[in-house]
C-alpha cells in the first residue's frame, strides 16, 4: 500500500458517503426522493478499498446500491443528489434515479436494477479493454444474492474461458452482506462457501474482512495487480453487513434481529479505520471533527444544489432513447 | 449488379465491414469452428482469428450481455443468435440493458450492437423452433427492428445496422438464405425507416415484410390476372416504421391487407392497421384485413404446419374481401372453381 497518509483521504470520503446516505434517507422520508432507495451504510470499506486501488482509467460496474460508487469515483455530490431528486442537473439528467447512477467520464459504468444483470456487461467490457490493447481492468461489484442468477454463472464460465488466453481483465467483488432482501445466504445457497462458486470456474477467490478498509485495500491491490498482468479474472468475497434495511421501505426487517444489527455495528468500518489512523498518529479528535464538519457542509451543499435545480424539461422525455435518427417513426 | 444469395449478401457484408473496422467482433454459438449453423459465418474464423470471431458456450444471457458491455466500451459487436427462438433466454439483457442503458444513463453511452439470425418458421421444427418474435422486440423503445426480404436489403440494412450506434434486432429468415437476387456493388446502404414499394398498383395495398414479401408479390401477380392491381409495400424495418409511405399508399388505393407470419393478437399487423386507421381513416373503403399465422403453438405435422402459415391464397382471399368481390384463388381455379356455386 502506498502509505497511510493517502488512506486519510479515503477515510474522508467514507465519512462523506455515510453522511450522504443519512441525508438520502431523510430526503426520502420527506418525499424529496422517489422510487426505491438502497443505501450503502455499513459497506463503505468495500467500495472505498477497491476504488482506492483502481487506476483512474480503470472502470467499474455495480448494482442498484450504487451511490457510494459514484461518489468515490469523484462524481460531485450535488450531481448525485440531484439525480436522486430527479433533477435536470443529475448525473443522468433525471432519467435514472437512485438505481442507475452513471459517470462514464470517471469510469463508473453504472448502477443496474436487475439482480445479476450487470455481470455479463462487465465481462464484455473487460474483454473490450484487452481487445483495445490496454492494461486497464474492469471491476464488477455484486451482491451475495446475485450469485444465484443464471447471468452470474454464464458470465463466470465465460470469464474463466476468456481468462485462459489472458483476455479477461475482470475483478469480481462479492459484497456478502448476508442477505438478498430478507433472504439470508443460508436460505438461498445450497453451498454457503461462496468462494467455491468461483473456483468451480477456475477463478481464484480470496475472502476478506469487508469491514476493514486496510484489509480490503490490500486484497484489492493483489487482485487488481494479478488481473492486470495476467488478463485473467480474480474474485474477492468481502464479508460485510448492511446497517439499514434493504431499501427505504424495509422498515420492520423481520428476517434479522436487532441484536444481530447491533453486533454488526460494532464492526462499523468507519470507527475501525479511525482506529488504524489513530494508532498511526495520523488522526486526532480535532482532525476527525474537522472531517465530519467538511462532510456535513458538502452534503448540505449537495442538498441545496438538488433542491434548487430545475426538473428535467418536458422536451427531454424523448431525448437519448436512440443515438441515431432515421426517417419513419421509432 | 451481381446475383448473390441472401446468405452470401450477409456474409460478404460482415467481411467488408470487418475489413474496414477493427472494432467489429462477432460472437455466437458455432459461428467459428463449426462454420455457422446456417453457414453465414463460414470461413470467418480462419480470416479473422478467435479474438474477433468468438465461439461462445450455450449462454445466451452471458454472451448477449457481454456484447452489450463490449459495445459500451466502443466495440461494434455483431452477435449471431442461432435462431431467434433462443433469444428469449437473453430477453432480459436485450430489453433491460441494450434498449435502456442509453436512456437511463442520460445519454452517456451508446450501444452499437447488432444481434442477427433467423426468425420465423422453418420446416417441421414444431413449437419451440418456429416462432416469429418481431412484435416482442418492436414493442421496445431503444431497439431498431429490421426485417430484410431480399439479398440487397440484407446487405444494405446490415451495413446501416453495423455502422449505426444503437442496438439493432436484425431478423433474417432461414427460408431466405438460399434465395438469390441482384445486389448493387460498392458501399451500398439501405436506410432504416424507408419502406419499399415493391410493386405499384391502385386497387389495394398489400403490406408485408421478410419472407411474407414473396407471398404478397405472388398474390399480386395472380391478382393482376384477375384484373386487380395491388400495390405491395415491403416495410424493410418495423422500428422505425415508415408510416408515411403506408398511409400515402392507402390514401390512393382505399384498401389494405397486412401480412405477417406471427400470431395474430397484438402483432405487427395490428400496429399497421392502427396506423392506417389513424392516418387514412376517411380514405378507407373497407376494413383493414389481416393475414396472419394461426393462433397456436406451431404443430409438427406438415399438413398442420402449412395450415398454420399464411400463403398467397390467403392473401388473395383477403384482397377479395376488401374489394367485396368474388375472386377465385389459384387452387380453386385449378380444381374447377366450384366455389362460385
Ligand atoms: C432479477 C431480479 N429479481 C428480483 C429483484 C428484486 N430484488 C432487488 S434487490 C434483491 C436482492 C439482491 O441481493 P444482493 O444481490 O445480495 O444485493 P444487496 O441488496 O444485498 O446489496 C432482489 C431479490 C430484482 N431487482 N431483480
Ligand atoms: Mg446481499
Amino acid at each position: 500500500m502506498a502509505d497511510l497518509r493517502s488512506v486519510l483521504s479515503w477515510y474522508r470520503r467514507m465519512v462523506l458517503v455515510r453522511r450522504f446516505e443519512e441525508e438520502t434517507e431523510r430526503a426520502f422520508r420527506r418525499g424529496k426522493i422517489g422510487g426505491y432507495l438502497h443505501v450503502y451504510s455499513g459497506q463503505e470499506a468495500v467500495a472505498a478499498g477497491f476504488i482506492s486501488a483502481m487506476r483512474e482509467d480503470d472502470i467499474c460496474f455495480t448494482s442498484y446500491r450504487d451511490h457510494a460508487f459514484a461518489l468515490l469515483r469523484g462524481a460531485p455530490p450535488g450531481a448525485v443528489m440531484a439525480e436522486l431528486y430527479g433533477k435536470a442537473t443529475g448525473l443522468a439528467r433525471g432519467k435514472g434515479g437512485s438505481m442507475h447512477l452513471f459517470d462514464v467520464g470517471r469510469g463508473f459504468y453504472g448502477g443496474y436494477g436487475i439482480v445479476g444483470g450487470h455481470i455479463p456487461l462487465a465481462l464484455g467490457a473487460a474483454y473490450a479493454l484487452r481487445y483495445q490493447g490496454s492494461d486497464r481492468v474492469c471491476l464488477c461489484f455484486l451482491g451475495d444474492g446475485a450469485m444465484n442468477t443464471g447471468a452470474f454463472h454464464e458470465s463466470l464460465n465465460m470469464a474463466g474461458l476468456w481468462g485462459q488466453t489472458g483476455q479477461c481483465p475482470l475483478v469480481l467483488i462479492v459484497e456478502n452482506n448476508g442477505y438478498a432482501m430478507g433472504t439470508s445466504v443460508a436460505r438461498s445457497s445450497a453451498v454457503t462457501d461462496l468462494a467455491a462458486r468461483f473456483t468451480a470456474y477456475a477463478i481464484p477467490c480470496e475472502r476478506v474482512d469487508g469491514m476493514d478498509f486496510l484489509a480490503v485495500r490490500l486484497a484489492a491491490e493483489r487482485a487488481i495487480a494479478e488481473t492486470r498482468t495476467s488478463g485473467r479474472p480474480t474474485a474477492v468475497e468481502a464479508i460485510t453487513y448492511r446497517f439499514a434495511g434493504h431499501g427505504a421501505a424495509d422498515v420492520v426487517q423481520p428476517y434479522r434481529s436487532k441484536e444481530e444489527v447491533d453486533q454488526a455495528r460494532r464492526r462499523d468500518p468507519i470507527p475501525t479505520l479511525e482506529g488504524h489512523l489513530h494508532a498511526a498518529g495520523l488522526l486526532d479528535d480535532a482532525a476527525m471533527a474537522a472531517i465530519r464538519e467538511e462532510a456535513e457542509q458538502a452534503v448540505l451543499a449537495a442538498v441545496r444544489y438538488a433542491e434548487e435545480s430545475p426538473a428535467p424539461p418536458p422536451e427531454s422525455l424523448y431525448a437519448d432513447v436512440y443515438a441515431d435518427t432515421y426517417g419513419g417513426e421509432a | 449488379m451481381a446475383i448473390v444469395s441472401y446468405r452470401e449478401a450477409i456474409r460478404s457484408t460482415l467481411i467488408e465491414e470487418m475489413d474496414r473496422d477493427l472494432t467489429i467482433v462477432l460472437l455466437g454459438e458455432e459461428i467459428g469452428l463449426y462454420q455457422g449453423t446456417f453457414r453465414v459465418t463460414a470461413d470467418l474464423l480462419a480470416r479473422y482469428g478467435p479474438g474477433r470471431v468468438i465461439d461462445t458456450p450455450t449462454s445466451e444471457t452471458g454472451f448477449v450481455g457481454a456484447a452489450i458491455g463490449m459495445a459500451m466500451l466502443g466495440l461494434r459487436p455483431v452477435v449471431e443468435m442461432m435462431t431467434w427462438n433462443f433469444s428469449l433466454v437473453a430477453l432480459d439483457q436485450i430489453v433491460n440493458n441494450a434498449a435502456k442503458i442509453r436512456y437511463f444513463s442520460g445519454g452517456q453511452v451508446d450501444i452499437p450492437l447488432v444481434i442477427r439470425g433467423p426468425n420465423g418458421a422453418g420446416v417441421q421444427l414444431s413449437a419451440q423452433h418456429s416462432q416469429s418474435l418481431e412484435a416482442i422486440y418492436a414493442h421496445i423503445p431503444g431497439l431498431h427492428v429490421v426485417t430484410p426480404a431480399t439479398p440487397a436489403e440484407a446487405k444494405g440494412l446490415l451495413r446501416t445496422a453495423i455502422r449505426g450506434n444503437d442496438p439493432v434486432i436484425f431478423l433474417e429468415n432461414a427460408a431466405l438464405y438460399g434465395s438469390k437476387g441482384e445486389v448493387p456493388e460498392g458501399e451500398f446502404v439501405v436506410p432504416f425507416g424507408a419502406a419499399d414499394v415493391a410493386r405499384s398498383g391502385s386497387d389495394v395495398t398489400i403490406v408485408a415484410y421478410s419472407r411474407m414479401l414473396a407471398a404478397a408479390l405472388e398474390a399480386a401477380e395472380y391478382l393482376a390476372g384477375e384484373g386487380v392491381e395491388a400495390e405491395v409495400i415491403n416495410l424493410r424495418t418495423l422500428r422505425p416504421l415508415d408510416r408515411g409511405t403506408l398511409v400515402a399508399s392507402v390514401k390512393r388505393t382505399h384498401r389494405a391487407v397486412v401480412v405477417q407470419e406471427q400470431w395474430r393478437p397484438f402483432g405487427t399487423a395490428a400496429e399497421i392497421a392502427a396506423t392506417i386507421a389513424e392516418g387514412a381513416f376517411d380514405a378507407l373503403d373497407a376494413p383493414v384485413e389481416r393475414v396472419t399465422g394461426a393462433d397456436v403453438p406451431m404443430p409438427y405435422a406438415r399438413n398442420l404446419e402449412l395450415l398454420a402459415l399464411p400463403n398467397a391464397e390467403d392473401i388473395v382471399r383477403a384482397v377479395a374481401r376488401t374489394l367485396y368481390r368474388e375472386i377465385k384463388t389459384p387452387s380453386e381455379r385449378s380444381s374447377g372453381g366450384q366455389s362460385d356455386g
